[in-house]
């Protein structure tokens, strides 16, 4: 290994990174920089959906009434999942993307450097936009993320604002989707052959082809509450013979994929991590492809689980039904695969491989709550309650932000050549688990005992789970200010990591130095190297 | 300006620009526009707001593209660049395609569910019984509560075998001419390339007119607004959008059709010639199933 | 959910303990089984999934924790890097999870077609929701009135009203005007809304059905003839401001009570000369 790089380490020389402002980050095309904002965007996001949840929690640690109006509450609850989902987990993707892909395929850069480019300097405006309704008489967006008319059509100015930057961030993520699978198809070094590629860059691709199959259809979707508001259209109104409940069906055709485009990328990072710490191949390559894609595919025939209680006919209720209990098939497939390579290897715990297994579990405890919902008539109970509530976050954020934790821990050393604080980085795991439990779990209990979801005071029988969970919300929150102390610091400075980082890590990328140079890959990797570094070995 | 430091880019590799200010332009464009369009909904501002946005925008477009084609025309460019091009723009007009499919979904959903229920169909007996009594379904409709259309509520319809026929043969007569305008092109005749592009843009501009002629007949004559109820809504925003595309891509006929004027493209060589082509291809294939489904059926 | 939080709960459990000295009714945990046959076929359905996802995480989890603790470098383990692929293990773990899946169905699919029968109901009720309130119209019967939240509960949650919610009896699930039904009775609820969507929930009788404005949703409920009570539940749709505080209360009686409250309360809407509710079906 190496030999591949040395070759032409120095000429990358002369090819360093600008060194004005401008042209280092903001006209930049390079994906590595580039990467650097979306991830920066990102983190800076989940801190203000973070914040929101803060304030979501505080106003629910007791019953009554204590810190904000109620339309506030709801305007916190709407605006938390859009700045979490919309805001950093997408973005946070994209630049573990960016970051990554070339990397990991032997290109130099993504295929369309100044496409990429704009589809990361539209999210921040994107964001100014719909930061700017907090600050509005009206008040930010109050109708919850889903967005539903009529009631999202009561929002006031604050209604234009969101629909816009939902359309620009669409903008966004259809450019970083085309982007993503014309690299993978079109930039893989020779011999990179499809069936080698890391399942970070599957995991991604399928969720490219997602994310350009859905997104058109969210921005249809809020196209036409614009019109129903502003132009005097009747798609959601009954008086002129359209229905409410056609954009619930519009909204979660995009937004069933929507939550698989959110984890199969974890499903990646954590198909990369666990072999790595276990020092064997991934257990079932292959299958792990066809699972993903089974899972993309599934994805588009589920959305109306969503609307068990909306009065659908029989037909349609059981069809649902059954094709959302499927989905466990795929998935089982990827968590026995995940067991078996464990099994029988040589595992040691450093801090990407304790997010991952945390991962494992809790991802997994997320997808039977999944499984109990789709359930129809169970689902009547625990429809719009704290049982959903605490089914998705644990897929969301000990299952997705615990993945892409682990990527950071993954790859930082790869990317700023230090090696960070152990020792700070396994208080930072312990604390998270252990948090982020007592926040979500107690919300299962709530949820079954009769808890609505999206309100800002509750009876007193829920008034202790209540309590609790916001305990471990404030927990989990401080626990992250050890992450980016974490972060700051080994960018900063620290001990000098090896090419290789990780004893057992496989994959094109460890062959690059560390930190990685700011162009990588302009001369194609060996093919022997990418055989070598594949995730089967040959 | 600063856009590729490295003019003498070996053509034997991919080539990658080395910084760009078009896209953070584009970015404030588009942050421009939107605000401007905010403003102007929510009557902080007249009709005047769109235009900064729209201006920043076309320089956007214009800068943008103009760097891309004189680095093609350069010879940066090698066959893997113009593979990525393709695939990017397949992509893109995929994406196209599912913006549409939203407002056809709506459409159907309408037709097939929302308004047999409201009219009292299968589970939804008790709709009809309760709340809209008096309505008989029917397609096309305005709804129970007759929205929009006349001052009685009624409206009509376009008939699809009057100028939306006709504007179907001039739609499927410029997939040929522009057929006939590539073939040209890799016959390396550009005579008839000039001529049968021109053609085609020339009856793309036809289809938006009578589109337009069709839109003023339907709001000064037949009651059919955007307001008239949901077909009035699935009626105008698929053919708006349509015709917005066709619009899009008339104008890029017309500025390919000017390259091709100054001698770009090469037989072998002409990726924004076929990418216009192709994005010509898919409006005319959504026009064929707007005409089926919104006009004829 | 009563077995499976296990360690987890029991932490979560200490440390509210610290911070909750024990001021409040109680830890609920799990769904109520009910008071009409839905309601338990849909508990036991509940349980019945609860339990094969317990099993199935049993296998999972132990697995894994076999192998974390098994397979550690720092125990020695040598890597078994050949053992990368088996079809026969492929299709056990596809085929076994397809037929647990097919056992859970079954059940499920049933009760979901039980639910769907609202034939041979005796009494049908119209539900209206309202930003942020409900109206109940008793059809053919005259009968049609308003449901709010009560006042001592309204007057306790504002904001900082210094009231202790404690105090309050049953807060925020309590209203004026409670719908009453008669025990032992196939009631049909004919739900719909005004303005925006809501969602009419009773937990006790696994009835939840969005309220659209527009359209009419059915759903029934027959509470068992020796269960008469109030039943409590909340608007479940987002709804705006008020979303949290338009409860839900059912009193269930038996049926002469009813027929007694239904004369009652005809003769004091006729009085009050409302204009009879529109009705139909
Ligand atoms: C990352 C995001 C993510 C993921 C991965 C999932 C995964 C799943 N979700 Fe979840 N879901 C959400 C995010 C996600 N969800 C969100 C955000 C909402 C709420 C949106 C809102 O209303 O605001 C939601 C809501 C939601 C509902 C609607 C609830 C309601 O509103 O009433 C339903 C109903 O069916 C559902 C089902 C499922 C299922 C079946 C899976 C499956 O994919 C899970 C599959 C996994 C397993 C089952 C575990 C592993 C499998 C095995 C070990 C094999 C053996 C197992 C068996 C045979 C059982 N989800
Ligand atoms: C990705 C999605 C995501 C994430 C991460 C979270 C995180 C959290 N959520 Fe959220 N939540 C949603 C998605 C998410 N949520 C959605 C979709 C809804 C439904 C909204 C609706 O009903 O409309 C919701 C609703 C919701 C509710 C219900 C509100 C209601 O019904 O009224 C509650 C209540 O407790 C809650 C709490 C929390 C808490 C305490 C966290 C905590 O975990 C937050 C703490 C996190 C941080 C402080 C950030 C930490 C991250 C980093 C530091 C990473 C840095 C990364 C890089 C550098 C790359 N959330
Ligand atoms: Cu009514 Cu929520
Ligand atoms: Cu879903």
């Amino acid at each position: 290994m190496g030999n591949a790089h040395s070759a032409h380490a120095g000429h990358d020389d002369h090819h360093g990174a600008p060194s004005s402002i401008w042209a280092r980050w903001v006209t930049t095309t390079n994906h590595k920089d580039i990467g650097t904002m979306y991830l920066v965007f990102a983190g800076a996001m989940f801190l203000i959906g973070g914040l929101m949840a803060m304030v979501i929690r505080a106003e629910l640690f007791k019953p009554g009434l204590q810190f904000v109006d109620p339309a506030f509450f709801n305007s916190m609850t709407t605006v938390h999942a859009l700045a979490m989902i919309f805001g950093g987990m997408m973005p946070a993707w994209t630049g573990l993307a960016n970051w990554m892909i070339p990397m990991q395929v032997g290109a130099p850069d993504m295929a369309l450097p100044r496409l990429n480019n704009f589809s990361f300097w539209i999210l921040p405006f994107a964001w100014l936009i719909l930061v700017a309704t907090l600050f509005m008489p009206g008040g930010a967006p109050a109708g919850g993320w889903t967005l539903y008319p009529p009631l999202v059509l009561q929002g006031g100015d604050s209604l234009p604002m969101a629909i816009f930057a939902v359309h620009l961030m669409g903008a966004s993520s259809i450019m970083g989707a085309i982007n993503v699978i014309v690299t993978i198809m079109n930039m893989r070094a020779p011999g990179m052959t499809l069936l080698r590629m890391p399942l970070f860059c599957w995991t991604w691709l399928i969720t490219a082809y997602l994310l350009i199959l859905v997104m058109p259809v969210l921005a249809g979707a809020v196209t036409m509450l614009l019109t129903d508001h502003f132009f005097g259209t009747s798609f959601f109104n009954a008086a002129g013979g359209g229905d409410p409940v056609m954009f619930q069906h519009i909204f979660w055709f995009f937004g069933h994929p929507e939550v698989y485009i959110l984890i199969l990328p974890s499903f990646g990072v954590v198909s990369e991590i666990l072999p790595t710490f276990s020092r064997k191949p991934l257990f079932g390559y292959e299958s792990m492809v066809y699972a993903t894609a089974s899972i993309g595919f599934l994805s588009f025939i589920v959305w109306a689980h969503h609307m068990f209680t909306t009065g659908m006919p029989l037909a349609g209720e059981l069809f649902f039904m059954l094709t959302t209990m499927l989905i466990a098939v795929p998935t089982g497939v990827k968590v026995f695969n995940w067991s078996a390579t464990m099994w029988k290897g040589s595992i040691s715990f450093e801090p990407p491989m304790l997010w991952a297994v945390s991962f494992l579990f809790m991802f997994t405890i997320g997808g039977f709550s999944g499984l109990m919902l789709a359930i129809a008539p169970a689902d009547f109970q625990y429809h719009d309650t704290y049982f959903v509530v605490a089914h998705f976050h644990y897929v969301l954020v000990p299952g997705a932000l615990f993945a892409i934790i682990g990527a950071v821990y993954y790859w930082l050393p790869k990317w700023s050549g230090h090696m960070y604080n152990m020792s700070l980085a396994k208080w930072h795991f312990w604390l998270s688990t252990i948090f982020v439990n007592v926040l979500f779990f107690p919300q299962h209990f709530l949820g079954l005992a009769g808890m609505p979801r999206r309100i800002p005071d509750y009876s007193t029988q829920f008034a202790d789970w209540n309590m609790v969970s916001s305990i471990g919300a404030f927990g989990f929150a401080l626990s992250q200010v050890l992450f980016l102390v974490l972060i700051w610091k080994t960018v900063k400075g620290g001990a000098k990591a090896t090419d290789q980082v990780w004893e057992g890590a496989r994959g094109l990328e460890w062959n690059l130095p560390s930190p990685a140079p700011y162009h990588t890959w302009e001369k194609a990797p060996a093919e022997a190297a990418i055989i070598q570094a594949s995730p089967t070995g040959h | 300006m600063s856009t590729n430091s490295d003019t003498h880019h070996d053509a034997s590799t991919y080539y990658v620009p080395h910084g760009s200010q078009w896209p953070i332009l584009g970015s404030v464009a588009l942050f421009t526009l939107m605000t401007g369009v905010i403003s102007y909904l929510n009557e902080w501002a007249g009709g005047w707001a769109f235009i900064p946005g729209a201006l920043l925008l076309a320089v956007m477009f214009f800068g943008w593209f103009s760097t891309v084609i004189g680095e093609n025309e350069k010879g940066m460019y090698n066959l893997d660049v113009d593979k990525s091009f393709r695939m990017g723009m397949m992509w893109f007009i995929i994406s196209e395609v599912m913006f549409f499919a939203a407002f056809f979904g709506a459409l159907f959903y309408a037709r097939e569910l929302s308004v047999p229920w409201i009219g009292g169909d299968g589970v939804k007996i008790f709709t009809k019984l309760l709340l809209w009594n008096d309505y008989s379904p029917a397609w096309p409709t305005n709804g129970p509560a007759r929205v929009g259309g006349h001052a009685d509520g009624s409206f009509e319809t376009i008939h699809a075998f009057g100028l939306p026929a006709i504007n179907t043969a001039l739609l499927l007569t410029s997939g040929v001419t522009i057929t006939i305008a590539h073939h040209a092109l890799r016959a390396g005749n550009r005579k008839v390339l000039g001529t049968f592009l021109a053609a085609t843009w020339l009856l793309g501009f036809i289809f938006v007119y009578l589109q337009a002629t069709e839109y003023h007949e339907a709001y000064t004559e037949l009651g059919l607004k955007l307001s008239t109820g949901i077909y009035g809504s699935t009626f105008f925003m698929l053919t708006g959008f349509h015709g917005l595309h066709v619009t899009i891509g008339a104008i890029m006929l017309f500025v390919i059709w000017a390259r091709c004027m100054k001698g770009h493209f090469t037989a072998q060589r002409h990726f924004a010639f076929e990418a216009v082509a192709w994005y010509w291809h898919f409006v005319d294939v959504v026009w064929l199933i707007l005409f089926v489904f919104v006009y004829w059926i | 959910m009563l077995r499976k939080p296990g360690s987890l709960s029991a932490v979560a459990a200490f440390v509210a303990a610290l911070a909750a000295p024990a001021a409040h009714a109680e830890w609920g945990l799990n769904m109520t089984r009910g008071v009409t046959q839905i309601s338990r076929d849909v508990y036991s359905l509940h349980m019945t999934i609860f339990w094969w996802c317990v099993a199935i995480a049993v296998f999972v989890f132990g697995w894994m924790v076999v192998s974390l603790v098994k397979f550690r470098k720092s125990k020695g383990a040598i890597p078994d890097t050949a053992m990368v692929h088996s079809t026969k293990a492929e299709i056990i773990w596809t085929v076994i999870p397809v037929v647990i899946l097919v056992i859970l169905a079954v059940p499920s699919a049933r009760t979901l077609i039980q639910i769907d029968d609202s034939s041979k109901t005796q009494l049908s009720i119209k539900v209206t929701g309202f930003q942020w309130k409900w109206q109940y119209d008793y059809l053919d019967k005259g009968v049609s009135y308003f449901s709010t939240l009560k006042r001592d509960s309204d007057a306790a949650r504002q904001m900082n009203s210094g009231i202790d919610v404690n105090g309050v009896d049953n807060y925020l699930l309590d209203v004026d005007n409670p719908l009453v039904v008669p025990v032992g009775t196939k009631v049909r609820v004919l739900i719909t809304a005004q303005d925006v969507i809501h969602a009419w929930w009773v937990p006790a009788f696994a009835v939840k059905k969005d309220a659209i404005p527009g359209f009419v949703n059915e759903a029934w409920f027959e509470v068992d003839a020796d269960k008469t009570g109030t039943y409590r539940g909340q608007c479940t749709e987002l709804c705006g401001r008020d979303h949290g505080f338009m409860p839900i209360v059912v009193k269930a009686v038996s049926k002469e009570d009813f027929e007694a409250w239904l004369k009652a309360k005809q003769d004091e809407q006729k009085q009050a000369s409302l204009p009879a509710p529109a009705t139909a079906g």
